[in-house]
């Protein structure tokens, strides 16, 4: 326990001055940020719940649209200022931008969360691939009929309002960093929390065998919800900070980007480790750190990358990091292994 | 929102016609997903990319100078080996495993090929034409391209001759049984390994008669393929599988409700429409199972 009281301050104490002492670093380091989160967020499902879903992408694609829409028509006419696209003919003073994120941010949070939760009945019904192809093809959905409605922007895009000029150049990288930061630290909060009381232990059940979970008792249907809409909930939020980070929405290529994030948030998880707590945070530092050498030095060849990526990943290394190590060295994660056990093992090989 | 539709209703025979043209096209495309999911119980979703493949080794030959026409024979026969090699690189490790694996494993596979078609043919949307002219109906007022008269002929010679392979050849009774129990046609002496990769080779095989026949109808692009395996998929699940007429029929329901949607809705809402479908069919069957307390296994 103690030793890991230090290891969590260490981690916040470094998130904290990470964005001066690396100042260059600063949009990268908010965009891991967001995807540890999405990662988390898939990991309560995918992981936890047994439900792999390529679905998670329609929450972050609505949050975002949902915090810019906000932010924009809290003050000025919706329609207008995507018409006008990047011109900026109507300017937020500072005020009104932080006052716009915030609400932006908390209905960005709320809405995609109460989405799940309506659809969540119908859809979360489906089992194994129907659920993984059901939840694909929402996902592609989003985002096809989202470019074809004019009030957000249709196929040309909208633009995030721009950050007004308070402070120094630094300060819109250090404000979105803080921002994805906070997010971040939320979310693990509440996923760590909640992973250890009783309602982990119901999904776990769900996911190991569906009928006698509800033969025991348990109302599946309701536990399957509300994971969801947990998920939907970090997940928004994670998708409004990235909205305004990036400074631009598009309906396929950065909302709904079934192909990047849809995926990314998949193989993140995979690849540290389906239902841990860490295995999500590794595999997305792990991921982003090697998405973004490639991406630098290899412009181009990026998706060939993640297709070899994908596969080689789903067939070689589906456990993750974590299962590998807990494979490796079962005592430090809690598993009591006396030699007959082990001897045991060795046999059966 | 377009009425056009209503006001014209000859505007409706045409619709109808195109979309049991288009139709008979992905109950083919259809055809080698309930192949495959029945025989190895994988879901591929890589499907529309081998047919996007498919069509660009038709628009290649068009661009040498050979009628495209011509791809139908060409494309399946280099799509078949395309077929083996995937079998053997990937598929074969993911054939007992969880379902799930199959479907993120052939979804890398779908990212790969999307971007090397489009390093190699380009991000254009191109389209081989083969000069077949048109036909008119009604008094002109219904013009049916005769290319998608003759993909719709082809589709359904192939459709035939593959029925009649499956019943009549070794192999295609190898396949069957292997459908039927795996385990037991082993056992029997069936190399199911072998019928497995035949089977995805004639899978992909499919995919390239299809893809050829598309490059010449309508229009191919290396980012196209998702829409054509949710709409195999679909059709396959409305019709159950080892259910040749119901793909047949659901196909063409399908071609139909797409060409509606283009007029009713706009042609911007065309493709969200058919992943929306899916969704509505999914919730429908899970409701209606959930009455008899089953679900979609």
């Amino acid at each position: 326990m103690n030793k890991n009281i230090i290891l969590y301050t260490f981690i916040l104490i470094f998130g904290l001055a990470a964005p001066f002492v690396f100042p260059a670093f600063k949009v990268q380091l908010s965009i891991l940020c967001v995807l540890i989160v999405l990662a988390i967020t898939w990991n309560i499902q995918g992981g936890e719940m047994g439900y792999n879903t390529f679905g998670n992408i329609l929450f972050y694609g609505l949050g975002m649209y949902l915090c810019a829409s906000v932010q924009v028509g809290m003050f000025f006419p919706l329609a207008e200022w995507t018409e006008s696209g990047g011109e900026k003919t109507f300017v937020h003073t500072p005020a009104q931008f932080f006052q716009g994120f915030g609400v932006g941010l908390a209905v960005a949070a709320v809405v995609p969360a109460i989405v799940a939760g309506l659809i969540g009945y119908s859809i979360l019904g489906l089992r194994g691939h129907y659920f993984a192809i059901c939840t694909l093809g929402l996902g592609v959905a989003a985002g096809e009929i989202s470019g074809g409605i004019e009030i957000i922007g249709a196929g040309q895009g909208f633009t995030t309002p721009p950050f007004p000029k308070v402070g120094s150049l630094e300060a819109r990288g250090e404000f979105f960093y803080f921002c994805s930061f906070i997010v971040l630290v939320l979310t693990f909060i509440a996923v760590k929390s909640i992973y250890s009381t009783r309602f982990k232990l119901v999904l776990n059940a769900i996911r190991d065998n569906e009928d006698k979970a509800e033969a025991m008792g348990i109302q599946t249907m309701k536990y399957k919800i509300i994971g969801w809409m947990i998920s939907a909930f970090f997940c928004g939020l994670a998708g409004g900070i990235m909205g305004g980070l990036v400074g631009y929405i598009d309906s396929t290529d950065v909302a709904f980007d079934g192909r990047e994030m849809g995926v990314f948030m998949v193989l993140m998880a995979i690849l540290g480790g389906k239902g841990t707590l860490w295995g999500p945070v590794i595999g997305a530092t792990i991921f982003h750190i090697f998405k973004e050498g490639f991406w630098t030095f290899f412009l181009g060849w990026q998706y060939v990358a993640l297709g070899v990526l994908i596969v080689v990943i789903v067939i070689y290394f589906p456990e993750g990091i974590m299962g590998w190590l807990r494979e490796k060295y079962p005592e430090k994660f809690g598993e009591v292994i006396d030699d007959a056990d082990r001897k045991a093992q060795v046999e059966l090989k | 929102m377009d009425l056009l539709i209503f006001q014209a209703p000859i505007l409706m025979i045409q619709a109808s016609m195109d979309g049991i043209l288009l139709g008979i096209l992905f109950a083919l495309i259809a055809y080698g997903m309930a192949l495959q999911w029945g025989v190895m119980n994988i879901i591929n979703i890589a499907q529309g990319d081998l047919v996007i493949l498919g069509g660009y080794i038709a628009y290649f030959m068009y661009l040498y100078g050979i009628h495209p026409a011509w791809g139908v024979i060409v494309s399946p026969i280099i799509m078949y080996f395309v077929g083996i090699g995937i079998y053997k690189l990937v598929i074969n490790k993911v054939v007992d495993r969880d379902l799930f694996i199959s479907i993120l494993a052939t979804f890398g596979i779908s990212i790969l090929f999307m971007q090397l078609m489009n390093f190699a043919f380009g991000a254009d949307v191109v389209l081989a034409n083969s000069g077949y002219g048109t036909t008119m109906l009604f008094d002109n007022s219904v013009t049916l391209p005769n290319s998608k008269i003759f993909a719709a002929i082809i589709s359904i010679l192939f459709a035939i001759g593959l029925v009649l392979y499956m019943k009549k050849s070794k192999l295609g009774r190898a396949i069957r049984a292997t459908a039927q129990n795996a385990r037991a046609a082993k056992i029997l002496g069936v190399d199911t390994e072998k019928v497995y990769a035949a089977t995805f080779g004639i899978n992909a095989a499919l995919c390239g008669v299809a893809g050829a026949l598309i490059s010449i109808t309508f229009t191919i692009h290396p980012y196209m393929g998702l829409p054509y395996t949710i709409r195999s998929f679909m059709i396959v699940i409305v019709a159950g599988l080892g259910n040749l007429p119901g793909v047949a029929m659901s196909g063409m329901g399908l071609g139909v409700f797409e060409e509606f949607a283009d007029y009713i809705l706009g042609t911007e809402f065309r493709i969200g429409s058919v992943f929306l479908l899916l969704v509505l069919i999914l919730v429908y069957r899970r409701f209606k199972l959930s009455k008899k307390r089953e679900y979609l296994k």
